[in-house]
């Protein structure tokens, strides 16, 4: 028999998303940070953020994930990085590269970074610059350079939708080329300024069969030397994504300004908020309201509640079903047992529809004027 | 994942270490060794820590073995390689050239 032990009926988080700022250089039409980007201007301190990193490990969380916006804005990231290192937690950073010069590379490597993301927008400078809305392509390569030649682990981010998944070769030569170890090919998820954008954003089906046979070809043929992920994108598919896995299960997102989220879109949903500003991280993991509303499987309604699939998927995204339906509590329309499946259909099939969304006209992210940044 | 392409395989000569951006701590809030990756943690037990604490690139994987039979009463042979090809397959370690001496790892 095992030793009885004490077990809290909640689970320890894994990993922290710290959204440092909403500040970005970049104006990418599937951006998926809040549309109200002016409500996050008040940001927390450097040391407001360091006290997170104590709670967040004490809590039991093993990795960070420095994003926003662009977290480079933040002049503090090197220190933030160095107390992360030195609790111990896994820190990676996640960037558009625009500001990753050589003086700030090799400062977060003296601080202990363990490994660097950069988001990559097509394989050439004209597209990429046009869907990221900025001069950037050139840069995110020379940056790319630098982190391999200081010796990092690279991965590449690339949001893929309607105007660059024809492009998947290309940007797998040009991942090859620029050394990445990973590459991850994440369809489009449609929140915030992405959701405003599905129309233009969303590929065909033909386009997708294409995508894939690409992908799995690249692959064979790089095994061992680029890990090639590949996230399907789940409006296409029959099942929905198992959000977060599972709500306040593994992860939590911190935002600009100390709220405190199940996942990083979840400040959508009408919730009561919390925050470190007024809570430990703790105290809001284990018993807030926000955190309990959909943990585990009670809340579920059918088709969910009887579902074999309730523990794999956990019912899909909540910030989905409210978005397309206006109730967090029912199933993800993405499922097709969901009974508003007809809206996304509806939209699928409008995308397969040649004559429409081609010309779409995407609406680039727009930014307030800064904020307090710190 | 199925993998059909060849995997590094830990035959006796080879020396695994952990691959670069993978790190191996002791996570006192579970208790217990956790594998952390860029995406992902791998809760360890105490065997498969040990295993891990002894890739440091330096021994062979007969020295491995040799290593966990001074330590515990049963050690499975093939269960010690499996655990070891699987984590190489998945690029959390890499297996050293025999031939290359001590510390250097073959990189993926």
């Amino acid at each position: 028999m095992d030793r009885p032990v004490v077990d809290s009926a909640v689970e320890r988080p894994f990993g922290l998303l710290a959204e440092l700022t909403y500040g970005c250089p970049l104006h990418c039409s599937y951006c998926s940070n809040p549309l109200d980007l002016g409500a996050y201007a008040d940001e927390l301190t450097t040391a407001e953020w360091l006290r997170v990193l104590a709670e967040a490990r004490e809590l039991g969380v093993l990795q960070l994930h420095l994003s926003g916006g662009e977290p480079l804005l933040r002049r503090d990231l090197a220190e933030i990085v160095r107390c992360a290192a030195e609790l111990g937690l896994y820190t990676n950073l996640i960037t558009s590269a625009l500001g990753l010069t050589p003086r700030r590379a090799e400062e977060l490597l003296a601080a202990g970074l363990d490994h660097v993301q950069i988001s990559l927008q097509a394989d050439e400078a004209a597209l990429s610059d046009r869907i990221a809305g900025a001069r950037s392509f050139e840069r995110k390569l020379v940056a790319a350079r630098l982190v391999k030649a200081l010796g990092w682990p690279l991965t590449l981010n690339v949001v893929l939708h309607r105007h660059n998944v024809d492009r998947v070769a290309g940007i797998l030569d040009l991942a090859e080329e620029l050394g990445a170890d990973r590459i991850e090919l994440a369809h489009t998820q449609y929140y915030g300024w992405a959701l405003r954008n599905r129309e233009g954003l969303l590929p065909s089906r033909a386009q997708l069969e294409r995508a894939q046979g690409v992908v799995r070809a690249a692959h064979e043929r790089l095994q061992g030397r680029m890990e090639v992920i590949y996230v399907l994108p789940d409006y296409h598919s029959r099942y929905p994504k198992p959000c977060m896995g599972g709500w306040g299960r593994r992860q939590l997102t911190v935002v600009p300004d100390g709220g405190v989220l199940p996942c990083p879109t979840a400040h959508t949903l009408p919730l009561p908020r919390a925050s470190v500003r007024e809570h430990s991280l703790r105290w809001i993991w284990e018993r807030s309201p926000l955190f309990q509303r959909f943990r585990g499987t009670d809340w579920m309604p059918e088709p969910c509640r009887s579902c074999d699939r309730r523990e794999l998927d956990f019912g899909g995204c909540r910030c989905q079903a409210f978005q397309l339906t206006g109730d967090a509590a029912r199933t993800d329309p993405v499922c097709h047992l969901s009974p508003d499946h007809g809206l996304v259909a509806e939209a699928v099939a409008a995308a397969d529809d040649g004559a429409r969304s081609r010309e779409a006209v995407l609406t680039p992210r727009r930014h307030p004027a800064a904020g307090r940044r710190r | 994942m199925r993998s059909t392409a060849p995997v590094q395989t830990a035959d006796g000569a080879g020396r695994p270490r952990l691959a670069r951006h993978v790190r191996l701590r002791f996570d006192p809030a579970r208790g217990q060794h956790v594998l952390l990756t860029p995406e992902a943690v791998t809760v360890l037990n105490g065997t498969g820590a040990a295993v891990l604490e002894l890739c440091d690139g330096q021994r062979t994987v007969t020295e491995i073995l040799a290593e966990l039979r001074g330590r515990y009463a049963h050690v499975d042979d093939d269960e010690v390689r499996r655990f070891v090809d699987r984590l190489a397959a998945r690029r959390c370690l890499e297996i050293g050239d025999a031939e290359a001496g001590h510390g250097q790892a073959r990189r993926g």
